[in-house]
């Protein structure tokens, strides 16, 4: 590889590349010629993950802003499985929901270049550029059913909501640059270190404006208003894919700017972090009981993720790091299945995401009901699935950093979801079938996406030793 | 044969046997026969794999405490390793498994019509996982078995049991999860007291013996630990589960729940909680065993009171497992004997009573005591078995029960005597409410026509349950057979935790942040502790 200023955002640059590609193809594609769009993008993920796995151990930097660690990359990994599975689910339902491919497919690339660059930015304003090309990219993706009013309505609600947190990040920056002189995280984190202004009044508002705008993106309570709107308008497909992308790059760059730069002022927002968490998973699990429709009940259980995540951020220490990024490709894995089931069971007129929907699943689509349970057990935290020992790992961070009530809380929270979790698989398997559309039959690319992400979540559940350490190396290097 | 790693096999034949029968295509049940031949083969080798970890465990007091001990590491990072062994109490619960799970699928091959082979999938899974929970050495992996068990069991009630089952499986699942989720917690503080005192994780429960946990710790993870089981047991006020679970459960449900499943609670209190914390067990043993005979007593009364007799039987469990755990709150040799023999006695007895409420179930559709009656007259042969059962149940010299509620009386009585005298009248009781059911439903004249046609047990069903009735004898003639392997570790672990003090708990300096439910039992035990003291 040439060593230059462009390694590190050589995977950024594939997918890049992918979406222009796709872009391209669509503008010469004959009006009902098929072509394997998808499978592009796959080419350009692919291409990036293997520029990952490259990377590994270099610690390559681009223009001082950009890093290649291997925190990012463990990161850009984790989008390029979930980019991939999303393509893979996208290719049966793009034709059922009349959705472009080609726009479709750039879109979504262009997303995880932001979300990728979100995770490798190494200075605040590059963050927020990130932030910015991938939820205008979301936001379009949201509403991509244009003829249908509740996506559109999502979509128009997501973008309103998501640009006041921008401009609440953005300001946050501005006073950690008014204070330190400078966006660049190490930098910052030097300044604050040297001059030990834990209690300036000026950093403590920029800190607080920085973490309302990340608690938006990873949607954390008390501004996850706009989470079940979005999910539930957005098709399940990009649902999944904002739940699980979107909440990766989030989180990936909320630990990196907190736990480096803003790691000598841990005293100051750990407390404020630990009460965010605490109501996110307290209020994303309760109302998520009380939720029928399956995506919106899921975007309250990606909020409840979401809390348990923040839990490992407040722990601070080095298990709270590797617990995070464990559990973001746990999450990653399960929730992209969960959705993928939800996804292929809709029809052009309706999501069929309604509980009802589910009854008796198990006696028409056998396999999916046996998937969907593995992965609403994954979600509930139960073994031998890659939830619980995400679930473990986070908790462990808390107990370890002495944060007992907030495990007991993540713990307590985690039963009640079971309970919405399991009114699913109830409907699957123990109650008698309604009438109602049947969906088109399941192709063997999108039965193969959902084993894939199966096998992952089993993998991760079973022999979860390789991952950890891995995880474990790739924090190692930073921080 | 100390070559072959008996004790996987055993765990992991029942999964390997699930795989297999996932590759059986039934979906109209053509192969109903197959896949249930299949199931017993598998469950019966397995029991046969126990019955080789008996003949080659050596029972002799200078034996290693554990055998048959494998080790992997598995998720090294965190000192975690696949980490299995028994000692006696561990083997006997594996051979209650393995003798029980065949006779259970048994009974299933009549009144499981649907579903046949995702019905044997969950048990053969059941029936791993509660193998696991008592080989485990590793508390994670002990975790992981422990919270696995609710899985199969949810679906097993959830989709063969009865009207209520969604109810009562949904109630079953996260009764027992709230539980289980708190153990956890203290599972990851005790790793994390491992760590900090020697600088390594780790998850094995011999070296988390050896830890010194200072006393506001141990108050805390014993209650977390406590809690669990005890609601697994259940014990009084936390068996309210159970009455739902049995009656909504399949008959081959109820047979594992009542006969395995329950023992989890008591064999943790046992091997987990006691023994990690014994300071703060000998503190809230009072309490324990104050709850145990209230259960006794209790349950005796509400299933005294019961119209159907599946729920009397559930009732009646909850007074025996108070038994146990009064056994076991005992703390001294007589006690804890009494508490382990009590739970094989009790997994055969009401295993068998289940199997034979099951029978008359499938018969009649109707498990209403008042719906029966006369039935010595049609069905002598289940009569004698049923009255064998009953009368183990009760505790008659010379059955089962009788050795096991003997030895915990004498091991309470040593300890407090008024528990044992409480605990007296639970014995007195089950006589009253277990006979009464009998003479109400087998004797007399045949009052309901429907009755009179009733067939008497098939080859299959003396197959059930001629082995239990045989057992439950055989338990009550020739107990040493089972109590000699067990007593070993049964010393070891009661001399360590009579090693210790109970934790003195000062009730006036104790934190404003202790819950107020926590002052009052800490306030109740201690009085109960001050009066056990005066006795010694």
């Amino acid at each position: 590889m040439i060593s230059s200023q462009f390694d590190a955002i050589i995977p950024i640059l594939c997918v890049t590349l992918a979406g222009l590609v796709v872009l391209l193809a669509e503008a010469f594609r004959g009006r009902d010629e098929k072509m394997p769009i998808g499978g592009l993008a796959i080419i350009g993920l692919v291409g990036a993950g293997a520029a990952s796995i490259l990377l590994w151990n270099r610690n390559a930097t681009s223009f001082g802003v950009v890093t290649a660690d291997n925190f990012s990359l463990f990161v850009n990994l984790i989008l390029v499985a979930v980019g991939i599975l999303t393509v893979i689910f996208s290719s049966q339902t793009l034709e059922r929901d009349n959705i472009p491919a080609g726009d479709y497919y750039a879109i979504m690339l262009f997303a995880i270049v932001g979300m990728m660059l979100m995770g490798q930015a190494t200075d605040l304003l590059v963050i927020f550029l990130a932030l910015e090309t991938m939820s205008i990219a979301v936001y379009v993706l949201t509403g991509i059913r244009r003829e249908q009013q509740q996506s559109t309505e999502a979509a128009f609600k997501y973008f309103l909501l998501g640009a006041f947190a921008s401009a609440f990040f953005l300001y946050g920056v501005a006073f950690l640059f008014g204070v330190t002189g400078s966006t660049n995280l190490d930098r910052i984190g030097s300044v604050i270190a040297a001059q030990s202004m834990s209690g300036n009044p000026m950093i403590l508002l920029g800190v607080g404006l920085l973490i309302v705008g990340f608690a938006f993106k990873v949607a954390a309570v008390p501004f996850h208003m706009w989470s079940p709107d979005a999910y539930e308008g957005a098709p399940a497909v990009v649902t999944g894919f904002m739940s699980t992308g979107v909440k990766a790059a989030a989180v990936a760059a909320f630990v990196r700017v907190f736990l480096s730069s803003l790691e000598p002022m841990i005293a100051d927002w750990a407390p404020v972090l630990w009460a965010i968490a605490a109501a996110t998973m307290i209020l994303g699990t309760v109302v998520g009981v009380a939720q029928t429709s399956l995506k919106r009940m899921l975007a309250y259980s990606s909020i409840a993720h979401g809390g348990y995540i923040l839990a490992g951020l407040v722990a601070g220490n080095d298990v709270g790091k590797a617990a995070i990024l464990f559990y973001l490709a746990a999450y990653a894995l399960t929730n992209l299945g969960a959705f993928g089931v939800i996804a292929l069971l809709g029809t052009r007129e309706r999501a069929n995401d309604d509980l009802r929907d589910y009854a008796g699943l198990f006696h028409s689509h056998p396999a999916l009901a046996v998937l969907m349970t593995f992965f609403l057990l994954s979600l509930g935290g139960f073994p031998p699935t890659a939830g619980f020992i995400a679930k473990w790992y986070v908790f462990s961070a808390a107990i370890g950093s002495g944060y007992y009530g907030l495990a007991i809380i993540g713990v307590l929270s985690s039963v009640v979801s079971v309970f919405f979790y399991l009114r699913i698989v109830v409907m699957m398997f123990m109650t008698e079938r309604d009438a109602r559309p049947v969906p088109a039959p399941i192709t063997g690319v999108a039965m193969a996406g959902l084993v894939l992400s199966l096998i992952g979540v089993l993998y991760l559940g079973v022999l979860p030793s390789a991952v950890i350490d891995f995880a474990q190396a790739s924090i190692s290097t930073i921080f | 044969m100390n070559g072959l790693p008996l004790l996987s096999i055993a765990i992991l034949l029942p999964i390997i046997g699930s795989a297999l029968l996932l590759f059986v295509s039934n979906r109209d049940g053509s192969k109903n026969a197959l896949v249930r031949n299949l199931t017993l083969a598998i469950s019966l080798v397995t029991f046969g794999v126990t019955l080789l970890l008996w003949a080659g465990f050596d029972p002799s007091a200078g034996a290693p405490a554990f055998q048959f001990v494998e080790r992997h590491a598995w998720i090294p990072a965190f000192g975690i390793d696949y980490y299995v062994g028994i000692d006696g109490l561990s083997l006997m619960l594996l051979v209650l498994t393995g003798f029980l799970t065949p006779l259970a699928l048994l009974t299933s091959w009549d009144s499981i019509k649907k579903h046949v082979k995702e019905f044997s999938i969950f048990m053969l899974l059941l029936e791993a996982s509660m193998l696991g929970v008592f080989s485990a050495l590793d508390i994670f992996l002990f975790y992981i078995f422990w919270d696995f068990v609710l899985i199969p069991m949810y679906f097993l009630i959830g989709i063969w049991g009865y009207d209520q089952r969604i109810y009562a499986a949904v109630k079953f699942i996260l009764y027992t999860m709230a539980g289980s989720v708190l153990m956890l917690v203290a599972i990851i503080g005790l790793s994390w007291m491992h760590q900090s005192a020697t600088g390594e994780y780790s998850f094995d429960l011999l070296k988390l013996y050896e830890l010194s946990i200072p006393a506001g710790t141990q108050y805390w993870f014993f209650l977390a630990f406590t809690i669990a089981f005890i609601i697994k047991v259940p014990l009084f006020p936390f068996h309210t589960w159970l009455p739902d679970a049995h009656v909504q459960a399949p008959t081959p449900g109820s047979v594992i729940l009542a006969g395995v499943m329950l023992k989890m609670g008591g064999y943790g209190l046992i091997r987990l909680a006691f023994p990690l914390f014994p300071e703060a067990a000998l503190y809230f043993a009072p309490l324990l065993a104050t709850l145990a005979v209230i259960a006794i007593v209790y349950g005796a009364l509400v299933a005294m009171v019961q119209p159907d007799m599946k729920k009397l039987v559930a009732y009646s469990s909850v007074s025996h497992m108070g038994f146990v755990v009064l056994g076991i709150a005992a703390m001294n040799v007589q006690g804890v004997q009494g508490a382990s023999y009590q739970m094989l006695a009790h997994g055969v007895t009401t295993g068998g009573l289940f199997c034979i409420v099951g029978m008359l179930s499938d018969r009649r559709h109707t498990r209403q005591i008042g719906e029966f009656g006369g039935l010595k007259t049609v069905m002598p042969r289940l009569t004698a078995v049923m009255l064998i059962l009953t009368l183990s149940s009760i505790g008659l010299p010379g059955m089962n029960g009788f050795i096991g509620e003997f030895l915990i009386m004498l091991g309470a009585f040593k300890w407090d005597p008024r528990f044992a005298v409480v605990a007296a009248l639970g014995v007195i009781l089950s006589a009253v409410y277990m006979l009464w059911m009998f003479q109400r439903v087998f004797y007399g004249k045949i009052t309901n026509s429907h009755n009179a046609g009733l067939r008497d047990l098939s080859f299959r069903e003396w197959a059930i349950v001629g082995p239990l009735a045989a057992v439950s004898i055989g338990m009550g003639v020739a107990p040493n057979v089972f109590l000699k392997p067990m007593e070993p570790a049964i010393q070891r672990i009661v001399d360590r935790v009579q090693a210790h003090q109970p934790l003195v708990v000062d009730l006036a300096s104790r934190k404003p942040q202790a819950s107020s439910l926590a002052a009052v039992a800490g306030e109740v035990s201690s009085s109960f502790a001050k009066a056990s003291e005066d006795k010694r």
